[in-house]
């Protein structure tokens, strides 16, 4: 299924920002009555920081709703913020006039989730990636047309398509057309508003090999929005994990897989399920009890602790109800919203697994993918909290797993 | 990554391209009720152009013949009269084809007048939403509640004595009268796809392009909300033509001797007992026009928006 044929960069870029989001805040006003009084707002994202380093790809995971795609909009200021400040290579985006921010569409994009709804249909796909070229004046006539062809090219589609619809062409192919479209101006920076989940799972692959081929070649930065823990893994130098409208967890794969600092990232990894019966049999579930909260009236305090089992087990400590944890270094390079983090760590949730012995597994080949935990093996393990549909299997917390259930073949 | 030739590529590749407008002509084309709607408005078309030229006689000739000798109208085919004559002796067809130019041109003028109302009004609403929405679509609010009927009649009566009142034997008049009160539709189904369409990710990725905002409305937005508005506007057509003709019926429209197709039905009516075809022949063309373009629009409807088939 998904094996994407390069792991994430070689060398996670460090230092210099490319994007900083500070204090982002992003609310909708919630409207009633004849006069469209506001009433409310609904807290898409609520007071968030981060950045994104030159040449790093970030993963931002999180539930339907949590405030990633508004995340991602909002740092290339497709939606306007609220409150708080984004800066692209150093530059305020929500103090530049109309004239300014356009220049600075040259070199920010983004790819979305429905490849059905991201291409006018009454254009034809040369019209729609020549848009971006005209728009920015960077060829024309002649030179737009080879542009043009360049492009279709480069994303793995026939360059003689471009007086095609794109209702002729299937969900993959028009995927690649909204890449296209998206490098045609040259960016630096692509926002991926979970650009293979809309897709068939044979596809997804090629479109994320192609993204992380792309990568490679033009050194781009990604911001890659998915629910899909594996898929984010597998490409991320970084991952935020997003709750409510609130980044709760940010570190490299490795921290977040192995020692998530977070109780709900914790939760969501205990219901990965994993391909190895061994290691399915050591998996501690966490369900997580409940609806998540509404954004327009979120819990006071820590948002999760409505939901946390931690908050449970450590017998419900009042600062959790009372004060907003902030996103604080637990580890070098890794960050975690959350009062009782070094709690958490020391729990076996969502990573009792790890370290059980791998079986070796003729049938699919025991790489050295075999050694790598949790979701390593492209289950499309869909961040799913609540009902699991394994439940009851997965309690268990045997260590003896030397039962003799041999892998199923 | 290499181009990929698939079977499924190359067939692609030899099949002329197809436009959304291509698909949906084909598909007009196979709907039977749509084409023979198509064919009898395209007679009526060219009636309404070339009418003039080819009718026997002059709608407002009399045949003087007829009056000498002081009997009633003619009947269906006496006399040279296809369609018979009036009771002064003017011809029926002749007046018919008069009247479907007249009918042609409430057509053209009233949707004209609702498209260039209609389509700005809708489309600022629709874009820019917020208080201008709320503000514009509070007028369409209250030109829809205002009683038609009294609304085009204050206005003949207001303009009745100047260039405008005048113009098309006074018809011109009246048509724009009924495009006045008849935008409030478009407006609201413009309306209803700006807003729909504004929130699609093409247009999201028109924006985070740097797409001037007038070339989204004009290149994105325009051409993907013209379907619905070729459909409003051609299943408006006999709404149009009905309203002119009920105008006329109460006397309001055509100065005399022209004669629109609700005037002959009033005149027909008063001697309905013994010269039945004068109200039958108007009738007939009247329902034949509307029917025309109703199966028309239908067809159009089906064509340009299959997923709407069947509904309405």
């Amino acid at each position: 299924m998904i094996e994407p044929q390069a792991a994430p960069a070689a060398e996670p870029a460090t230092g210099q920002a490319l994007v900083e989001a500070e204090n982002l805040k992003v609310h909708f006003p919630i409207t009633s009555g004849l006069f469209q009084r506001t009433v409310g707002a609904v807290r898409a994202v609520d007071d968030i920081t981060f950045d994104i380093r030159k040449g790093e790809t970030l993963g931002l995971v999180g539930e339907s709703g949590c405030g990633k795609s508004t995340t991602g909009r909002a740092l290339i200021r497709l939606r306007e913020l609220t409150d708080g400040v984004v800066r692209f290579d150093g530059v305020d985006l929500t103090t530049l006039k109309r004239d300014q921010l356009r220049k600075m569409r040259r070199r920010m994009q983004i790819i979305f989730q429905d490849p059905y709804s991201s291409l006018n249909p009454r254009m034809t796909v040369g019209s729609i990636i020549s848009e971006p070229i005209e728009t920015h004046n960077l060829a024309s006539g002649r030179g737009k047309l080879e542009r043009v062809k360049e492009l279709l090219a480069l994303v793995g589609l026939n360059p003689n398509y471009t007086n095609r619809y794109p209702h002729e062409f299937s969900g993959g192919q028009r995927q690649r057309i909204g890449v296209a479209r998206s490098l045609a101006v040259e960016p630096e920076f692509i926002v991926c508003d979970e650009p293979i989940s809309a897709l068939d799972v044979s596809i997804q692959a090629q479109v994320l090999n192609l993204l992380v081929e792309l990568r490679e070649q033009f050194g781009l930065t990604y911001l890659f929005i998915a629910h899909d823990l594996s898929v984010v893994r597998h490409i991320s130098d970084r991952i935020g994990v997003m709750y409510l409208g609130k980044v709760v967890e940010l570190g490299p794969p490795a921290a977040i897989y192995e020692t998530p600092a977070h109780p709900y990232t914790r939760a969501l990894l205990s219901a990965v399920p994993i391909p190895d019966p061994r290691a399915e049999r050591r998996r501690k579930r966490v369900i997580l009890t409940g609806d998540v909260p509404s954004p327009a009236n979120p819990p006071s305090g820590c948002r999760f602790h409505t939901r946390c089992w931690l908050y449970e087990r450590l017998g419900r400590p009042e600062n959790c109800r009372t004060d907003d944890p902030e996103l604080r270094i637990v580890q070098p390079d890794h960050r975690a919203a959350c009062h009782y983090a070094e709690d958490a760590m020391q729990s076996d949730v969502g990573v009792a697994h790890i370290g059980a012995e791998p079986i070796k597994r003729k049938a699919f080949g025991a790489g050295p993918g075999a050694h790598k935990p949790v979701a390593d093996d492209s289950v499309p393990a869909t961040l799913v909290t609540g009902v699991a549909p394994d439940e009851g299997t997965g309690g268990g917390t045997g260590g003896s797993g030397t039962g003799g259930a041999a892998p199923p073949e | 990554m290499a181009v990929q030739s698939t079977t499924i590529d190359r067939k692609l590749a030899e099949r002329p391209p197809a436009s959304l407008w291509r698909d949906a002509f084909e598909r007009l084309l196979r709907n039977r009720l749509a084409i023979l709607g198509a064919v009898i408005v395209l007679l009526l078309i060219l009636l309404a152009v070339f009418g003039p030229f080819i009718t026997p006689y002059e709608y407002s000739q009399t045949d003087t013949q007829l009056v000498r000798e002081a009997r009633g109208p003619a009947n269906p085919g006496e006399a040279g009269h296809l369609f018979g004559t009036d009771i002064l002796g003017r011809d029926l067809l002749s007046r018919i084809m008069d009247g479907a130019r007249i009918s042609m041109t409430v057509a053209l003028v009233v949707q004209v007048t609702v498209l260039l109302i209609g389509v700005p009004i809708g489309a600022l609403a629709g874009w820019f939403g917020g208080r201008i929405d709320n503000l514009l679509m509070r007028f369409t609010d209250i030109t829809y509640a205002f009683p038609d009927l009294l609304f085009i009649i204050l206005l003949t009566v207001v303009f009745k004595d100047t260039w405008f009142g005048g113009a098309m034997d006074g018809l011109l008049l009246v048509f724009v009268a009924i495009g006045i009160v008849s935008w409030v539709g478009v407006a609201r189904l413009v309306r209803g796809q700006m807003l729909s369409l504004k929130e699609t990710e093409y247009v999201e990725a028109a924006r985070a392009i740097g797409v001037p905002d007038r070339k989204i409305v004009t290149r994105h937005l325009l051409p993907n909300a013209i379907g619905p508005i070729i459909v409003a506007v051609t299943l408006g057509i006999p709404g149009a033509i009905l309203a002119e003709a009920l105008l006329a019926f109460i006397g309001i429209g055509a100065n005399p001797p022209r004669a629109s197709w609700g005037t002959l039905i009033t005149d027909g009516q008063t001697w309905m007992s013994s010269e039945p075809h004068l109200l039958l022949f108007p009738a007939i063309a009247i329902a034949l026009a509307l029917l025309s373009f109703t199966f028309l629009g239908d067809g159009l409807r089906d064509a340009l928006d299959p997923k709407l088939k069947g509904k309405q």
